[in-house]
């Protein structure tokens, strides 16, 4: 009976919120960008030749023993530490044990009943400024496997005609994030989920301990969804959706369990505790495996590593290196920039927020920083599929750019050309401007006879200036523009529009 | 010729210093020993693979840098061109690694063991991987997937275990030096029953890289030699930090071998456990133990008794935490990546029928015992009452040796509470089989050093008189007191008679056997 019932149809979001209060749980994966895994000296790197990066210790070769990444536990404590938690003076590995061929031991190392990192809390700003804050049970250490590839039709292992292992990624260092179960979401909860991710993705960028980049996996979600029907206060059985890999399918993740719970619950059906797969082409989840409480992973200490001891000296020198928090950061730079809510949030969603404040520090007003790195700098690395950041362009160069507008000797549209040449190696916008003699085409004589070579071309224009509609000048600009190169300044065209027909500007 | 295989390794070492012969000549002289006394149907079989070519290669070297410096040593390690025999638990690359299992059959290590490192860099010739029971589980090697190892003394009695191939292969002069690896007496329990030398350093003293681990927290490689010196000088050669190993002990390697040649044992106080001379060791052992402590006594040691309360739940400790820890070591092993895969013969072929397959034709039956014991000491439910517990024992342990290290310098018993048993008879009983190492696991639950040294001889109870052991005790990174007081019997012992190793009986090589036919 619950097997069908546990496929009833999903509830509309509305009146699945209209029934039930959800509860929501995270565990978030973040790979760290150390130069050697957690416990070898293999490379630490992504992207090549599968099982390349691998040594003995990795692959888990008899007689092989683990040694424990420094830089790793330092990120960790980093990372403990901008998630508010207390730092564990002694904390050790243990292993999980389970039979995958990923896993070349067959257990995973990781810390379990003796993490890192745990009581702590993370404050999430909400897009209309509200702050929830999310409680972090724990963050741990523990070791990536390796990547499977399954041969076969479906792709999945089931069914597959062979499977590759790359062990690559096997040993990378990883921080487990996972929360206390948070309630009072309310039907805030999607929104909640993808501000939660996205304040830990922020945070670990601002730490710069991981590439942080969803799509490679560098950061991982798996989002726990259980309802309790309205006015009750009991958790219900939860699902776990994995490896939810970007912040707009956490949110649908979020959004469909809760649809999806609620279908099965209001149908007199039940939960089946069990892990969930995110499908991102129909923004469902499709049943994973079994997932009981009673997992046996037979942990028990890992006596090939001593227990990590962390001193408060220690603690106190990685909390002096840590960066202003993110939010504090964005709610500082707002305020001293004066933009709106809508232009700031374009910009953070835009990732220019460091480009924005460094032109700014540089001597830019705020509105000049926005409107070239939002505008043509984005527009370029878009056509050329590159980020901003890397086209090259300096802080000085928009200031110069600008003192050229505000001097009237280019124009926006000349600027704009300048700027792509520039991009191009070309020099600076001054070199340029001078080199391809780009400056604005104020000089009277060149433009009058542009003018007047423009008025003659249009007689029908001309006659509606004439007649009283002054914008029409407007049609008149484009053709001198063209005659000039585009190095026309409008005012002026406009001034000798109207001078020559006599009308009073 | 042949007798230069019956010295001491220090002796080799000087004989070739001396110029007395080379290294290719010793090392000829062994491989020719190997193949005498080692195959066939009543061979030793202490060796599983033996590298006759690269040792050759190695003592060419050594040959070649001592010719070279016309004498002159400064560029060689004292033990240079010395063969040793390497306990086939430790990976070496070029020489199959098979932990006595045929779940590694065939398997070739890319890498070296840390000690292998060592032992290449000082140029010891390799001689060959030595026989043991299957991944180091056993006191007899005869769980070995490769065939029991024969006692040199009595080719019908076991060698001890796990380490049976090493000792057999020092006692029967195929080897001078070996190394083996000690969990709960793989190295002192069959240097007790073949008469010859071996050592448990503290935990941490030898990098564990490289050896195939069935217990992490208990495993220690230690030297296999004929006398506490030569076992002193390998212990140097192969101690120190490294980085690979995280248990790995930072200090200085002490002076063990100028602690082997102490002559004064004055004033040593010397510490009798009560819990380890009583029920179940033999009447022999026992009397040969008295006599060293007489001995010792005589020639200026103080003998105190001293009392550990918490051993009589030793064994029931390493049995739980020791299998525990093995169920989670050799987990690695499904068929999978290395070693041998078997694949079931009807479908279909799954990931975990291929694994199921695999293991149960891989594991041997000790094997497969020790991993169903500790997977289920570690489940959920039962981890507070069995391997919670256990640890908790093992801290009570350590309390005793802290308290009885009050008392003595070092701590002295049997090292095994029998001479060696005939084979097969303890197979089929593996409690019987455990009880062997009642006297030697509690130093591995506390980590500390622990040295077996000859005892002298006692009756077999069928005619035959075989070698007994003793052991010495000292507290951890104190091995440098075990070397002196082991030492110090060894060679009180030896005033009256000659050395127990040089007294093992001569062996009827095949050869011998069809002469004599």
């Amino acid at each position: 009976m619950t097997e069908t019932l546990a496929e009833a149809s999903p509830l509309s979001y509305e009146e699945a919120m209209a029934r039930f209060d959800p509860v929501l749980g995270f565990e978030v994966h973040v790979e760290l960008n150390t130069k050697t895994k957690m416990f070898s000296s293999a490379p630490n790197a992504f992207g090549d030749e599968p099982n390349t990066n691998v040594n003995p210790v990795c692959l888990g070769l008899p007689g092989t023993l683990p040694v424990v990444n420094g830089q790793a536990v330092e990120d960790a404590i980093k990372l403990g530490l901008a998630l508010n938690c207390r730092i564990a003076e002694t904390c050790r590995f243990a292993r999980k044990q389970y039979f995958y061929p990923d896993t070349p031991k067959n257990w995973q190392t990781s810390q379990y009943d003796e993490p890192i990192a745990f009581d702590g809390h993370l404050d999430v700003e909400l897009d209309d400024g509200e702050i929830f804050r999310v409680e972090i049970e724990r963050a741990h250490m523990e070791e990536d496997a390796g990547k499977l590839t399954h041969a076969g039709a479906s792709g999945r292992i089931q069914g597959a005609d062979y499977s590759l292992v790359d062990y690559n990624r096997s040993g990378v260092p990883l921080i487990e994030i996972v929360t206390k179960p948070i309630v009072g979401a309310g039907e805030r909860a999607p929104e909640i989920a993808r501000a939660y991710v996205s304040a830990v993705r922020d945070i670990v960028r601002a730490l710069d301990i991981s590439d942080a980049r969803m799509e490679r996996g560098n950061v991982r979600c798996d989002a726990n969804v259980s309802l309790m029907p309205k006015g009750t206060t009991e958790f219900g059985t939860r699902s776990e959706t994995k490896n939810v890999n970007s912040l707009r399918a956490v949110e649908h993740a979020v959004i469909y369990e809760i649809r999806r719970h609620a279908g099965v619950l209001s149908a007199g059906g039940s939960i089946v505790q069990e892990t969930r797969h995110w499908q991102e082409g129909t923004r469902t989840t499709t049943s994973g495996r079994p997932k009981s409480d009673a997992d046996d992973y037979r942990y028990f200490p890992e006596p090939d590593l001593l227990p990590i001891v962390t001193t408060q000296e220690w603690i106190e020198k990685l909390r002096a290196e840590l960066p202003e928090p993110p939010a504090e950061r964005r709610r500082r730079l707002r305020e001293a920039w004066g933009y709106s809510e809508a232009e700031f949030r374009d910009v953070v969603a835009a990732g220019l927020m460091d480009q924005v404040e460094e032109t700014v520090a540089s001597g830019a007003s705020p509105a000049v920083a926005r409107k070239w790195w939002m505008g043509e700098i984005s527009r370029l690395a878009n056509a050329r599929d590159v980020d901003p950041g890397a086209l090259g362009v300096e802080p000085a160069t928009i200031i110069e750019l600008a003192g050229l507008i505000e001097e009237g000797r280019i124009n926006d549209k000349i600027a704009r050309q300048v700027l792509e040449h520039h991009i191009d190696g070309e020099g600076t916008p001054q070199e340029i401007v001078k080199a391809r003699g780009l400056e604005v085409v104020s000089d009277d004589g060149a433009l009058t006879a542009a003018v007047e070579k423009a008025m003659a071309e249009n007689p029908d224009v001309v006659e509606k200036i004439q007649g009283g509609k002054l914008k029409a000048i407007g049609a008149l600009i484009g053709p001198v523009m063209k005659e000039t190169r585009g190095q026309a300044d409008a005012g002026k065209v406009r001034e000798i529009v109207l001078s020559r027909l006599g009308i009073e500007g | 010729m042949t007798e230069m295989i019956r010295l001491t390794a220090a002796q080799m070492a000087e004989g070739m210093r001396a110029g007395e012969f080379t290294s290719t000549e010793l090392v000829q002289a062994h491989l020719d020993r190997i193949a005498a006394v080692d195959g066939g149907d009543r061979g030793i079989n202490a060796f599983l693979h033996v590298s006759g070519e690269e040792a050759l290669a190695t003592a060419a070297e050594v040959d070649k840098i001592r010719a070279a410096g016309g004498g002159g040593t400064e560029a060689l390690h004292p033990l240079a061109g010395v063969p040793i025999a390497v306990k086939d638990l430790i990976v070496t690359v070029g020489q199959p690694t098979t932990a006595g299992s045929k779940m590694l059959e065939g398997w070739m290590s890319p890498y070296d063991a840390t000690v292998i490192e060592k032992v290449r860099a000082a140029k010891l010739p390799i001689l060959g991987k030595t026989n043991l029971d299957e991944f180091a589980m056993g006191s007899s090697t005869e769980h070995s997937a490769y065939g029991a190892t024969r006692n040199p003394w009595d080719l019908d009695r076991i060698p001890g275990g796990s380490g049976g191939g090493s000792a057999a292969a020092v006692a029967a002069f195929e080897a001078p030096l070996a190394l083996g690896t000690d969990t709960g007496g793989s190295i002192r329990q069959p240097g007790a029953v073949t008469g010859t030398v071996g050592t448990k350093p503290t935990y941490g003293s030898v990098s564990r890289y490289g050896a195939i681990a069935m217990a992490s927290s208990l495993d220690q490689i230690g030297p296999v030699a004929r006398t506490t010196e030569d076992a002193a000088l390998l212990h140097e050669l192969i101690a120190g930090h490294d980085p690979k190993d995280s248990t790995s002990l930072v200090d200085e390697v002490p002076a063990f071998a100028q602690a082997a040649r102490r002559q004064d044992v004055t004033g040593l106080k010397i510490g009798v456990i009560r819990q380890l001379q009583g029920e179940g060791y033999q009447e022999g052992v026992l009397a040969r133990f008295q006599e060293s402590l007489d001995t010792l006594r005589a020639a200026g040691a103080e003998i105190v008794e001293v009392d550990c309360p918490s051993f009589e739940y030793a064994l029931g400790a390493y049995y739980l935490i020791m299998p525990s820890e093995a169920s989670s070591n050799l987990a690695r092993y499904d068929g999978v990546r290395y070693g041998r895969r078997v694949l079931p013969t009807d479908a279909p072929l799954t990931i975990e029928r291929v694994m199921g397959a695999t293991r149960a034709a891989g594991f041997g039956e000790e094997v497969k015992r020790r991993i169903v014991l500790g997977t289920y000491a570690l489940s959920a439910g039962y981890y507070d009452a069995y391997y919670g517990s256990a640890q908790k024992v093992r801290t009570l342990i350590q309390q005793d040796f802290d308290a009885a290290f009050e008392k003595a310098d070092v701590l002295i018993s049997p090292t095994s509470p029998t001479v060696a048993f005939p084979l097969g008879e303890k197979l089929d009983d593996p409690l019987a089989m455990y009880l062997n190492d009642v006297a030697t696991i509690p130093a591995n639950l506390a980590g500390i050093p622990g040295i077996s040294v000859p005892g002298g001889l006692a009756d077999d109870g069928a005619g035959g008189q075989l070698p007994v052991g003793i052991q010495f005790l000292a507290p951890a990174r104190e091995d440098a007191r075990v070397y002196h007081a082991g030492a110090a019997l060894e060679r009180l012992l030896a005033a009256d008679a000659e050395p127990l190793w040089a007294r093992a009986p001569e062996l009827q090589t095949p050869a011998a056997q069809t002469a004599g036919e």
